[in-house]
């Protein structure tokens, strides 16, 4: 390792690693220098100017090789002319000047030129009030241009760049930030620069146009109003909106999301969701999220939500109190004794899985998990544990990604395993996937040898001499069946390496909790429809298998229980609906594929009469005398963490816990790492971590 | 004089009282007879529109952002040429003030990039509930012009290209 580096910014001395930008070392001491194309998660280009700084170097006698003194100090020369601080890295004895009276016009001409052709509409424009442009002009800017207001360069406006992306060619600086993030983080290079000089305009050369998942990120990064989403377009100001923080419920990978919310007159005044961004963790999703996260909330705020209970009468569902149906659902629990079925989904929560065990453990029912892969009972021995993080894997892992399309099913693995391969980790892929041009190695196995392909790579040298394995699987094209054949066969090439960190199988599921309902001792059956008609009374929640045709409509057996936001086709022919809360609408806590428990937080009003999954099956275990604890999700999660070991030494408060995280985002510093949210309500907890047991 | 006294003092006072029998009265026989108000008079708030009859309000929400009682609520949309309720990209598509909060400061007048929101001179607010109180946007907007047409109106493409219309420095 190279020697750390000491260099003096603004009179203050600060010691970093070799190679530091000047512009990372003095954020790391407080002090901000202005800056539009620089990002700390992408290589410095050095486009915008904005961070010129004077910079001086230890005068070197080129004699004797050693620094010039003068009155006992190293002399220092300072260069003619201004240099970025993004693009110039530190070095020994440095002295940089980030606020001089030379550094200071600099900054504010850089300005007042990038203003010239800004149409400056920032009273309509979505950015504004969250906008680096306009806190970089008030904190450094000209308070007047010099310029002919009538010589503005006019450009297109409202150009859709994709069918999400909206591209204002005025309000663009062209700091690249986007096209960049697009060819180094996302993978996707769709973007590009197009003429030159004052004309310069930000294109799309795919087709469909602006053809990537991660698309939203170019609207958090990008410094200006340039890019928009269409979902959000004219949707609030900034400040006026709530934000609440949460935990994606679309993929296994759990991203950190923050839910700005309003009041809207459309809804009748109630609370709702404007927009979904990204919540930095920095060991799950970093500061970004799918474009499926960012949008797809919208599926949670239909029309059709259940409000109040309903209850089989005369062959119809008929709207009944809570007290009538926990009642009639508990009595029939109670009639059916042993011939209970408990089926639920990776829908729900830690808290909610967790309950329903309870009850079915209480009842001696079966626990089924609804699900249509396999192989948890190997992800709950040989999963990641504490210590994992993506970014840190680079040379001398392996990583094997088998039978899952990542860029569909779990888009932020995707670019954290495309970005490990691209530090130098070697990866393989077994099946297709959209990783082919970063594999070292691609095995395509005839159909329904998937884990016989995976077993053959054990004498691979790429295995056996990894230092650290990680291996990523799915049912991409497998039955239940065939993915647990294939979780067993990774298994076996991580044997001796479970517990390690950085080492370790990971479940590519297909709900978000599923690996949590395997923790908990929920596990799938071959044939559902046996059971289902075997069985006197089968409680149902967060599934619709009869909607999705796993399972025949019923006739007259079993009594149906049902708990859900919506009326499915399962709910349509249960005895008993009971309306339950969206995730958005109430707390809990998930576990990720990578078994990080992670909590989310409250959004939004609670809908009509529904409760929390956990708290209805409480009420239905009270009416069972089954202990169960209902009335806090934290509660819950305690009395969880008590009984199950994997679950030993959680708690709310160690969830909600935060540490430093680099790059630092938010605040009040909007220009540095866009407009991601600052994480300050908790990175989340490995499962079955040592350090947890130990709590 | 002891005895005199009280009756000086009765016809002092009587005087005053028969003095201001022929005085001309200051009473204003409200509401049959309105005196008028100040040039800046700040009282209930206006929406202006435009000659055309475009509403002037672009939905930028600064209004709302300066109301130090929050009483000014403001939903946008997007405008089509369709369409069309402002010159640029954006229109209020809800906008609301809560009568009963304002504090008639007019903050909302200096915030308003297009000149929209205008606090005008009626003063004769009342209301039995609450709900009256809310002022929707068609309360709110004044009339349309005798040569305009009213809003939406349906413009051909390619007129109204600026998000913010052009302004002029302000003339009062």
């Amino acid at each position: 390792m190279t020697k750390p580096v000491t260099l003096t910014i603004d009179g203050q001395s600060v010691t970093v690693p070799f190679g530091t930008l000047i512009v990372d070392a003095a954020k790391k001491i407080g002090i901000d220098i202005p800056v539009f194309c620089y990002h700390p998660k992408m290589e410095p280009a050095g486009m915008c100017r904005q961070c010129l700084v004077e910079i001086g170097r230890p005068l070197i006698d080129r004699a004797t090789g050693q620094p010039v003194m003068e009155d006992g100090q190293p002399k220092v020369q300072f260069g003619p002319k201004l240099e970025t601080s993004c693009t110039t890295p530190v070095s020994e004895g440095m002295v940089v000047l980030t606020r001089s009276d030379k550094a200071r016009a600099a900054q504010k001409e850089i300005l007042e030129f990038l203003l010239t052709s800004h149409p400056l509409d920032c009273p309509v424009c979505d950015k504004g009030g969250e906008c680096p442009l306009q806190n970089l002009t008030l904190t450094y800017g000209p308070s007047e241009s010099r310029f002919l207001y009538d010589e503005k360069h006019h450009a297109e406006k409202n150009v859709p760049l994709g069918d999400k992306i909206f591209l204002d060619r005025e309000r663009c600086i062209q700091c690249g930030r986007c096209v960049r993030f697009q060819e180094q983080v996302a993978g996707d290079p769709v973007l590009a620069f197009y003429q030159r000089g004052r004309s310069t305009d930000i294109i799309t050369n795919s087709e469909p146009p602006f053809d990537s998942i991660f698309s939203g990120n170019t609207t958090d990064i990008c410094p200006v109003g340039a890019l928009t989403t269409r979902d959000f377009r004219f949707g609030a100001r900034p400040w006026e909106m709530k934000a609440a923080a949460s935990i994606c419920s679309l993929c296994p990978v759990g991203c950190n999301l923050t839910f700005n919310t309003r009041r809207e007159a459309g809804a009748g005044g109630k609370v709702v969701i404007k927009r979904a961004m990204p919540r930095q963790n920095e060991q799950v999703n970093e500061i970004w999220i799918c474009d499926r996260g960012r949008f797809d909330w919208h599926s949670m705020e239909s029309d059709d939500r259940l409000s109040r209970p309903l209850v089989r009468k005369d062959a119809k569902l008929a709207s009944a109190s809570w007290d009538k149906a926990i009642d009639l659902a508990g009595d029939r629990l109670a009639e059916a004794k042993g011939k209970t079925v408990v089926l639920a989904s990776g829908r729900l929560s830690n808290e909610d899985l967790f309950n329903l065990k309870q009850l079915a453990d209480g009842l001696q029912a079966e626990a089924i998990l609804y699900t249509s892969m396999g192989g948890g009972e190997w992800t709950t021995t040989h999963g990641v544990s504490a210590g994992t993080n993506f970014a840190d894997l680079g040379p001398g892992t392996t990583i094997i990604v088998a039978a899952a399309d990542l860029y569909q099913a779990a888009p932020i693995w995707y670019l954290r395993v495309k970005q490990a391969s691209e530090r130098g980790a070697a990866l393989v892929t077994v099946g297709a996937s959209r990783l082919e041009k970063y594999a070292g190695r691609m095995v395509l196995p005839a159909k329904g040898e998937t884990a016989k392909a995976v077993a053959g790579l054990a004498k691979d040298r790429l295995i056996t001499e990894a230092e650290n394995l990680v291996i990523l699987y799915g049912s991409n094209g497998l039955d239940p069946k065939e993915s647990a054949a294939l979780a067993s066969a990774c298994a076996g090439l991580l044997s001796g390496r479970q517990g390690k960190p950085n080492n370790g199988l990971i479940g590519v599921w297909p709900r978000a909790n599923e690996q949590a309902a395997w923790e908990l001792g929920f596990r799938p059956v071959e044939n559902l429809q046996t059971v289902f008609d075997k069985a006197a009374v089968v409680y149902i929640a967060g599934a619709d298998p009869i909607g999705d045709g796993t399972l025949r409509p019923k006739s007259k057996k079993p009594f149906l229980i049902v708990q859900e936001l919506f009326l499915t086709g399962t709910a349509q022919q249960a005895d008993v609906v009971l309306p339950v809360q969206a995730c958005t609408e109430r707390d809990g806590s998930y576990t990720s594929g990578e078994r990080r428990v992670q909590r989310f937080y409250p959004a939004v009003p609670v809908h009509g009469q529904s409760k929390a999954d956990y708290a209805v099956t409480a009420l239905i275990a009270a009416k069972l005398g089954i202990q169960v604890e209902g009335r806090s999700a934290g509660l819950a999660l305690e009395r969880a963490a008590a009984v199950v070991p994997a679950f030993a030494g959680l708690s709310y408060g160690r969830l909600a816990e935060v540490v430093e995280q680099w790059p630092i985002v938010g605040r009040g510093d909007m220009y540095y790492g866009g407009t991601t949210y600052e994480n300050s309500q908790g990175l989340g907890v490995h499962l079955g971590s040592a350090e947890n047991k130990k709590a | 004089m002891r005895v005199l006294e009280p009756i000086i003092g009765l016809i002092k006072g009587l005087w005053v009282t028969l003095r201001s029998m022929f005085e001309k009265p200051v009473t204003t026989q409200y509401p049959e007879e309105k005196k008028p108000v100040k040039p800046r008079f700040r009282g209930r708030h206006v929406l202006k529109r435009y000659e055309n009859g475009l509403e002037k309000c672009i939905g930028c929400a600064l209004c709302a952002a300066a109301c130090p009682a929050d009483a000014i609520f403001v939903e946008s949309s997007e405008n089509t040429d369709e369409k069309r309720f402002s010159p640029g990209d954006r229109y209020a598509s809800t906008y609301e003030i809560n009568m009963l909060r304002c504090i008639y400061c007019g903050f909302c007048e200096d915030a308003c990039p297009t000149e929209a929101i205008v606090l005008g001179d009626n003063y004769e607010l009342s209301f039995s509930n609450r709900r009256q109180a809310i002022y929707p946007k068609e309360m709110l907007i004044e009339p349309v012009p005798v040569e305009g047409k009213p809003t939406p109106q349906k413009t051909e493409p390619g007129r109204f290209t600026r998000s913010v219309p052009e302004m002029k420095d302000p003339q009062d």
